[in-house]
């Protein structure tokens, strides 16, 4: 089965340097609307649905953070993936008064939420994958980590 | 059939993939069940219609309804264990 997005070399963001992480978020959101993927207000939304709802998720392997908003703020579905040279501290979806160290950020822009489960199973499955999210977060080049993404993205069930 | 409200954020995006994680779990263990999905801010208005509340995330307030974190089935982390406390819970 094809995925409805493809995961785009532009939109693979590494050797990212920020102190927090409302400035990963707006540094990915602002992306994602200069490239027109985003409505402008999904760049303040996004961070103030972190706020809210935290996204960060611990792995086995490297901890990431699955920001997302509301639907009808996205122009054309696709994600965009943070790369953290260190560590930027978020909340735990899971309990929103523990921190952890996330260092890959895959910011979501879906456009169609009931389209799209299959894609945000995907990802789920790589954040499960330990060995693959060492391996990404090892990689300095995009073309690497979309080498080492897209089969999880893109293969057959 | 049992009936499990799924929760999170804004009740589409991270609870989608729990409960058709939940779904596909009861389909193998022979459980007839059946998900509905909410945001967390809907669950206390709502949880009383179900026979159990799973969630991504927190709400403010208390509710009668078993409530089951099932963080886990997103970062696989203890999933299997999560997906067995949903059946216990619902054999209850």
């Amino acid at each position: 089965m094809d995925v409805a997005v493809e995961l785009k070399k532009e939109n693979i963001l590494t050797n990212l340097n920020f102190q927090t992480k409302e400035e990963v978020l707006r540094f990915l959101a602002n992306h994602l609307y200069e490239e027109g993927y985003v409505k402008e207000e999904y760049k303040k939304s996004i961070v103030e649905r972190e706020h809210r709802y935290p996204t960060g998720l611990p792995s086995a392997g490297v901890n990431i953070a699955i920001p997302h908003t509301n639907h009808d703020l996205v122009n054309e579905t696709t994600i965009a993936i943070g790369v953290l040279d260190k560590p930027v501290s978020f909340y735990s979806m899971e309990d929103s008064k523990t921190l952890l160290d996330i260092q890959i950020v895959i910011m979501l822009a879906i456009g169609e939420p009931k389209g799209q489960i299959e894609m945000l199973q995907r990802i789920v499955a790589i954040i499960q994958n330990e060995a693959l999210t060492k391996k990404v977060l090892a990689s300095d080049s995009t073309e690497t980590i979309v080498a080492l993404l897209e089969p999880a993205l893109t293969e057959n069930k | 059939m049992k009936r499990v409200l799924v929760a999170c954020g804004n009740g589409i995006a991270t609870s989608t993939v729990v409960a058709s994680k939940i779904r596909e779990y009861a389909e193998e263990k022979g459980i007839a069940l059946q998900t509905d999905q909410c945001k967390l801010m809907e669950v206390p208005g709502k949880a009383s219609s179900y026979d159990l509340v799973v969630t991504t995330g927190t709400f403010g307030g208390d509710v009668d309804t078993p409530v089951v974190r099932a963080i886990s089935l997103l970062t696989g982390i203890g999933q299997e264990d999560t997906l067995q406390e949903i059946i216990t819970k619902l054999e209850q």
